[in-house]
C-alpha cells in the first residue's frame, strides 16, 4: 500500500494543508455536539492542543462549529485531546468560583496499549508494531467490543486507531456518558483478567464457576490463538519461551511436561499436550486447575489502562488528530472489517496532503513532493468549503465515521421529540 | 452537668444553643436567642422542637438499622456531643483496621467488631428490648447514640474529598456488617421501607437463564435459581458485583437472587450518603461560627489520619549521597523496591514516581533536590536532559505543590498503597506483602539477607492478608530488635522509627517523646476539664484536643 515519506520535519507545513482541506470539521462537530439535545455540550467541552516546541495548551474550548475551525486553523496543533464536557466553558474556568467548575460528563473510553504485552509478544517491543502481534489488538477489540454490547447493553461505540501502537474505543451512549467515576471503574474492573506488575509471574488466576463473561472471551481467544500464539509468537518453540509458559503450570504438570517436550517438538502438539494435561487434572475434581485457559489469557486478553477509563476528565486522544512520530492519522476503525485492517496501510499526512493534487486513482507513486498549492488553497477554502478529504485516503474513514454518526443521530432524534413534548414546545 | 444544648432542627440546619447558666468548656459565652439558620442563612424561629419522652423515641429507634436520612430532632448537651462522635470516631477506626486485617465478614472479624460494639455501646441487636439486663444504656438509647453521632461525624467529614471518601468508606463496612446480621425477614422489611423496588424475572427466563446464572455466582447453584426471585437492577446500581464479576450481567443489566440483594443496598447506602455530605459541606459555615463547636470538629477531622507527614520536617537534613545506604537500611520494603528499581532502570513510571517521590519528600527531600535526584537517574536512562524538564519536572514540582491547584500532595499511607491504584504491567509500586507473587517475595528476602525462619514468618503473615504486620516483621528482622514497639501504618513512620533505632537524629527522638507523653495523660483527662472554671477553658482545649490525638496514636 503506498503511504509518502512521513518526516516529523514536514509536520510544520503539512498541518495547515491538513486543517484547512482536509480535517472533517463537519462530522466532528455533529460527533460532538450530539445532536443539541443537551444545552452548551459542544460549548462546554474541553480540549487540549499540544503546539510547536512541545507547547501544551488545556482548557480550549469553542462556542460553535466555525470558532472551532478557525481556531485550530489558527493554531495548527500538532496533538488534539478531548476532554470532559464541564459545568462551565473550559475556557472560562479562572472566572469561575473555585470548587464550581466540574467535569460532568464524558464518553466512557477504553487505551490499549501494545507496550503493555511486551513481556509476551516476542516480535516486538516498545513503540513497535508489526503484523504479527496485531492480532493482539484484533483479540482486544472482539473481546471488548462484545462485552461492551451485550453485558453492558451499549450501542454506540467508535474505535479508533491511535496510530502508532494502539486503539481506543469511545463509548458515546448517553448512559456511558453520564456514568460516575466509580461506575467506570468497575466498568473497567469487570473488563479486566490480567493483574500484577513486573513482580507478579502468574497474571490471570480463574477460579469455579468460570464467568460467562470469560467463557465468551476464551472463545474468542481460542479462534486466534494457533495461528497467533503457535505460530507466530511461537510460544512453545524457542526455550526462554517455552520456559515462560511452563512458569504457569502447576510444578508437577511442568515437570511431566519438560520430559515429553524433550521428544514432541511441533507447537501445536506440545500445546495439546498441555491441553491434556488441564483436562485431566480438572476431571480429578480437583478445583481451579484452569492454567490452559490461564495461558491463553496471559498471552492474549485485553491489557487495558484503568486509569484512563476512570476518570470523568482525563484527556484522550481525538479521531482524526496525527500522530506526530509516525504521521499516520488517527481513523476510526470499521469493525465489520477488523481482521483485514492494516494499521500499516492506514494514511499519512504527507500521503493525504500529496493526494490532494493527485487524486488516487488506484495508482502508487510514491514520489513525495512538496506542497505549496496556494491557488487551490484561495479557492476551496473561502467559498465552497468542500471537504477534499474525499479525493484521499481518508475518505473512507470519513464515510464510516458518517455512518456511525448517522446510527447514534436515531437516538437523538428521539431524546429531542421527547424533550419538546416535555416543554409543549410545538 | 453543663447544660448547653446543641439542637438539630431540619436537615442540616443547626440550632445555636440557648441560655448557658454556667460555665461551659470554652469558657463563658454570651447567652444566645433561641434561634436557626436555615442552608440560605435566613433566619427563622422553630416552633418544632420535639419533646423526649419514651414513645416517640420507641418510634424512632424501633429498627435496628436506618439509613440515617432524618436528622436528630433533639436537644444534647454538649458532653453527650463530645462522647458521642468520640465513640463513633473509634468505632470507625477499627472498622478500618479490622478491614484491613481480616477479611470482611469473616468470623474473626466480626466476633471483634462486636466486642467493639459492646465496648462502645453500639447497637448491634436486632430486636430492641428494653429489658435493662446488664447495666448500661438500653438497645433504644444505643440507637439513639448510633443517629445522633452518625449525624455529629458528617458535620466533621464534610469538608475534604479526602474525608468524605474515608468517612463514606468506613460507614458502608459498618452498615455492611449491621445488615447482614438482621434476620432475613427484617432484611426485607428495611427494603420495603427503604423504596428498593426491582422487577424480578419470570419463570421462563429464569429457565433460560439457568446455566447463565449458576456460572455467574459461586454461591448460586440450580436449587438457588429455582427457589429465590431474581432481580434485574441496572449495573450501575450494582457496582460492587460488577467491579468483582460475581453476577450474570446482560444489556447493561444484573440478575441478583434475592440473598445478594444487600450489595444494593450498600450501593444506594453509599450514594446517598455521599449526596448527603455534600449538602453538609455546603451549611457548614454557619456551624463553624459556634466556638464550640468548631475546635472539636476541626479535631475530629484530621484526628482519624493521625500524622500523615505532610508537614515536611528535617528539610534538607538528608544528603542525596545518603540515600542509597537508606534505601537497605531506613525504607521499608515498598520504598526499597522502587529504589532499586530507579537505579536499574534509571526509570519509574507515574504510579511509581508518586509513590515512591512523595515518600522522598516525606523524609525530608526539599524540591531542589528532588529535582536533581530524579533528574541524574533519568537522564542515565533514555530520557534527555530536555526532555526531564519538560516533562517530568513538571511533575514533581506539582508533588511538592507548586503547580496547577497548589496541593500539597501527602505522602501515601500503608492503607492507600495496600488498597489503591494496583500495580500492572511495568510498575513497580504498591506493597509488595499484597502486591508481590510470594515467589518473587521470598527471593527478595532472600536477596536482602532475611533469615529463612524470618522469611516463612513473613509469609505467613502475608497468607493471612496482615500485610503491615508483615512489613512490621521485616522491619524487626533487619533491624535485629524483637518487638517494633510500634504500630505500622505509613512508610515514613516506618523512615522514622528505623532512624531511631539506628540511632540517628535527636530531633527525630525529640517528637517522638512528645507524643507519647500525651498518650501517658490519659484518655479521662479531657472530660474531667468539662468542670473546670473558665480561666483555664482555653488550656483545657488544648489538653483536650492532644489527649483526642493520642486516642488514635496507635494504628
Amino acid at each position: 500500500m503506498p503511504a509518502s515519506n512521513y518526516d516529523q520535519a514536514c509536520l510544520q507545513d503539512l498541518l495547515p494543508l491538513y486543517y484547512k482541506r482536509l480535517f472533517p470539521f463537519a462530522q466532528y462537530y455533529r460527533w460532538l455536539n450530539y445532536g443539541g439535545v443537551q444545552k452548551n455540550y459542544f460549548q462546554n467541552r474541553e480540549f487540549s492542543f499540544t503546539l510547536k516546541d512541545d507547547i501544551y495548551v488545556r482548557y480550549q474550548s469553542f462556542s460553535t462549529q466555525g470558532e472551532l475551525e478557525k481556531e485550530m486553523q489558527k493554531m495548527n496543533p500538532y496533538k488534539i485531546d478531548i476532554g470532559a464536557i464541564y459545568s462551565h466553558r473550559p475556557n472560562q474556568h479562572n472566572t469561575v468560583k473555585s470548587g464550581t467548575f466540574q467535569a460532568l460528563e464524558k464518553e466512557l473510553v477504553f487505551d490499549i496499549d501494545m507496550t503493555d504485552y511486551d513481556d509476551v509478544r516476542s516480535c516486538c517491543s516498545a513503540a513497535d508494531i508489526c503484523s504479527k502481534c496485531w492480532t493482539l489488538m484484533t483479540i482486544a477489540i472482539r473481546i471488548l467490543d462484545r462485552a461492551l454490547r451485550e453485558d453492558f447493553g451499549f450501542q454506540h461505540l467508535l474505535w479508533v486507531y491511535s496510530g502508532r501502537r494502539g486503539v481506543h474505543c469511545w463509548v458515546c451512549d448517553e448512559a456511558a456518558r453520564k456514568l460516575s467515576v466509580a461506575a467506570r471503574s468497575a466498568v473497567a474492573e469487570y473488563l479486566s483478567l490480567v493483574k500484577g506488575g513486573e513482580q507478579t509471574v502468574k497474571k490471570v488466576v480463574l477460579s469455579d464457576p468460570i464467568h460467562p463473561f470469560i467463557r465468551e472471551s476464551l472463545t474468542v481467544v481460542d479462534h486466534y490463538f494457533t495461528q497467533y500464539a503457535l505460530q507466530d509468537q511461537d510460544i512453545l518453540g524457542r526455550k526462554e519461551s517455552v520456559d515462560k509458559v511452563l512458569a504457569l503450570v502447576p510444578e508437577d504438570v511442568r515437570k511431566d511436561l519438560q520430559q515429553d517436550f524433550k521428544n514432541e517438538k511441533k507447537p501445536e502438539t506440545r500445546w495439546k499436550l498441555i491441553e491434556d494435561q488441564a483436562i485431566r487434572k480438572q476431571s480429578t475434581a480437583k478445583k481451579g486447575q484452569h492454567f490452559e485457559k490461564e495461558i491463553m489469557l496471559q498471552y492474549c486478553y485485553p491489557r487495558l489502562d484503568v486509569n484512563v477509563s476512570k476518570g470523568v476528565n482525563h484527556l484522550l486522544k481525538s479521531p482524526f488528530s496525527v500522530h506526530p512520530k509516525t504521521g499516520r492519522i488517527s481513523v476510526p476503525m470499521d469493525i465489520k472489517e477488523l481482521d483485514t485492517f492494516d494499521p500499516f496501510a492506514v494514511p499519512t499526512i504527507s500521503l493525504i496532503c500529496e493526494e490532494l493534487d493527485r487524486p488516487r486513482t488506484g495508482e502508487e507513486d510514491e514520489k513525495s513532493e512538496d506542497i505549496k498549492d496556494k491557488e487551490n488553497e484561495k479557492d476551496g477554502a473561502e467559498r465552497r468549503k468542500i471537504r477534499d478529504y474525499k479525493k484521499t485516503s481518508l475518505g473512507k474513514y470519513v464515510k464510516y465515521f458518517d455512518r456511525f454518526l448517522d446510527g447514534m443521530a436515531r437516538s437523538w432524534k428521539g431524546d429531542l421529540l421527547r424533550k419538546s413534548d416535555l416543554q409543549k414546545e410545538f | 452537668m453543663l447544660t448547653t444544648d446543641v439542637h438539630f432542627l431540619s436537615r442540616h440546619v443547626i440550632v445555636l444553643p440557648a441560655f448557658v447558666e454556667q460555665p461551659t468548656l470554652f469558657g463563658g459565652l454570651e447567652p444566645r436567642r433561641r434561634c436557626c439558620y436555615s442552608l440560605t442563612g435566613a433566619m427563622q424561629f422553630s416552633g418544632r422542637r420535639r419533646k423526649i419522652n419514651a414513645n416517640p423515641q420507641t418510634e424512632l429507634y424501633g429498627h435496628a438499622l436506618q439509613f440515617y436520612g432524618q436528622p436528630p430532632l433533639e436537644n444534647i448537651s454538649l458532653s453527650e456531643f463530645e462522647t458521642f462522635a468520640v465513640d463513633r470516631l473509634k468505632l470507625l477506626k477499627t472498622i478500618e483496621n479490622l478491614g484491613v486485617s481480616y477479611v470482611k465478614l469473616s468470623e474473626q472479624y466480626s466476633k471483634k467488631l462486636e466486642a467493639e460494639f459492646k465496648t462502645l455501646s453500639f447497637p448491634y441487636r436486632p430486636e430492641a428490648d428494653d429489658r435493662k439486663t446488664q447495666t448500661g444504656p438500653s438497645e433504644l438509647e444505643k440507637r439513639r447514640k448510633d443517629h445522633i453521632s452518625h449525624f455529629i461525624l458528617r458535620l466533621a467529614y464534610c469538608q475534604t474529598e479526602d474525608l468524605r471518601r474515608w468517612f463514606i468508606q468506613q460507614e458502608v463496612d459498618l452498615f455492611r456488617y449491621r445488615f447482614n446480621n438482621l434476620p432475613p425477614k427484617q432484611k426485607l422489611e428495611f427494603l420495603h421501607r427503604n423504596n428498593l423496588q426491582y422487577d424480578t424475572i419470570n419463570v421462563e427466563e429464569k429457565k433460560s437463564l439457568l446455566d447463565k446464572l449458576v456460572n455467574s455466582s459461586y454461591a448460586v447453584s440450580g436449587i438457588t435459581v429455582e427457589d429465590q426471585d431474581f432481580y434485574k437492577v441496572p449495573f450501575q446500581d450494582a457496582l460492587d458485583l460488577v467491579r468483582t464479576r460475581k453476577v450474570y450481567l446482560k444489556a447493561g443489566y444484573v440478575y441478583i437472587p434475592h440473598q445478594d440483594i444487600v450489595t444494593i443496598v450498600l450501593n444506594d447506602f453509599r450514594t446517598r450518603l455521599s449526596k448527603a455530605l455534600a449538602l453538609t459541606a455546603r451549611s457548614l459555615p454557619a456551624v463553624h461560627s459556634d466556638e464550640r463547636l468548631q475546635p472539636l470538629l476541626n479535631h475530629l477531622g484530621h484526628a482519624y489520619v493521625g500524622q500523615d507527614y505532610s508537614i515536611q520536617k528535617n528539610v534538607g537534613k538528608i544528603s542525596l549521597e545518603q540515600i542509597d545506604s537508606l534505601s537497605g537500611k531506613s525504607f521499608p520494603l515498598c520504598m526499597r523496591q522502587l529504589h532499586q528499581s530507579l537505579r536499574e532502570n534509571h526509570h519509574l513510571r507515574h504510579g511509581g514516581r508518586m509513590q515512591y517521590g512523595l515518600f522522598l519528600k516525606g523524609i525530608g527531600l526539599s524540591l531542589e533536590q528532588a529535582l536533581q535526584f530524579w533528574r541524574s537517574e533519568f537522564i542515565r536512562g533514555k530520557v534527555d536532559a530536555d526532555k526531564f524538564d519538560k516533562a517530568y519536572a513538571y511533575s514533581i514540582r506539582h508533588m511538592f505543590g507548586k503547580e496547577g491547584k497548589r496541593t500539597d500532595y501527602t505522602p501515601y499511607s500503608c492503607m492507600k498503597v495496600i488498597l489503591s491504584n494496583a500495580p500492572s504491567q511495568g510498575d513497580h509500586h504498591g506493597c509488595p506483602f499484597r502486591h508481590n507473587d510470594p515467589e518473587l517475595l521470598k527471593q527478595k528476602l532472600q536477596l536482602y539477607k532475611v533469615s529463612p525462619s524470618g522469611i516463612s514468618q513473613i509469609l505467613e503473615l502475608v497468607k493471612g492478608m496482615h500485610y503491615q504486620l508483615a512489613c512490621q516483621k521485616y522491619f524487626e528482622l533487619t533491624h535485629n530488635i524483637e518487638d517494633a514497639s510500634f504500630s505500622l501504618n505509613h512508610p515514613n513512620q516506618y523512615f522514622i522509627e528505623s532512624q531511631k533505632v539506628l540511632g540517628g537524629g535527636k530531633d527525630i527522638k525529640r517528637e517522638m517523646d512528645t507524643s507519647q507523653r500525651s498518650q501517658e495523660n490519659g484518655v479521662t483527662k479531657g472530660f474531667v476539664s468539662a468542670r473546670e472554671t473558665p480561666a483555664n477553658a482555653s488550656q483545657d482545649l488544648a489538653e483536650m484536643t492532644e489527649d483526642l490525638d493520642s486516642f488514635f496514636q496507635d494504628a
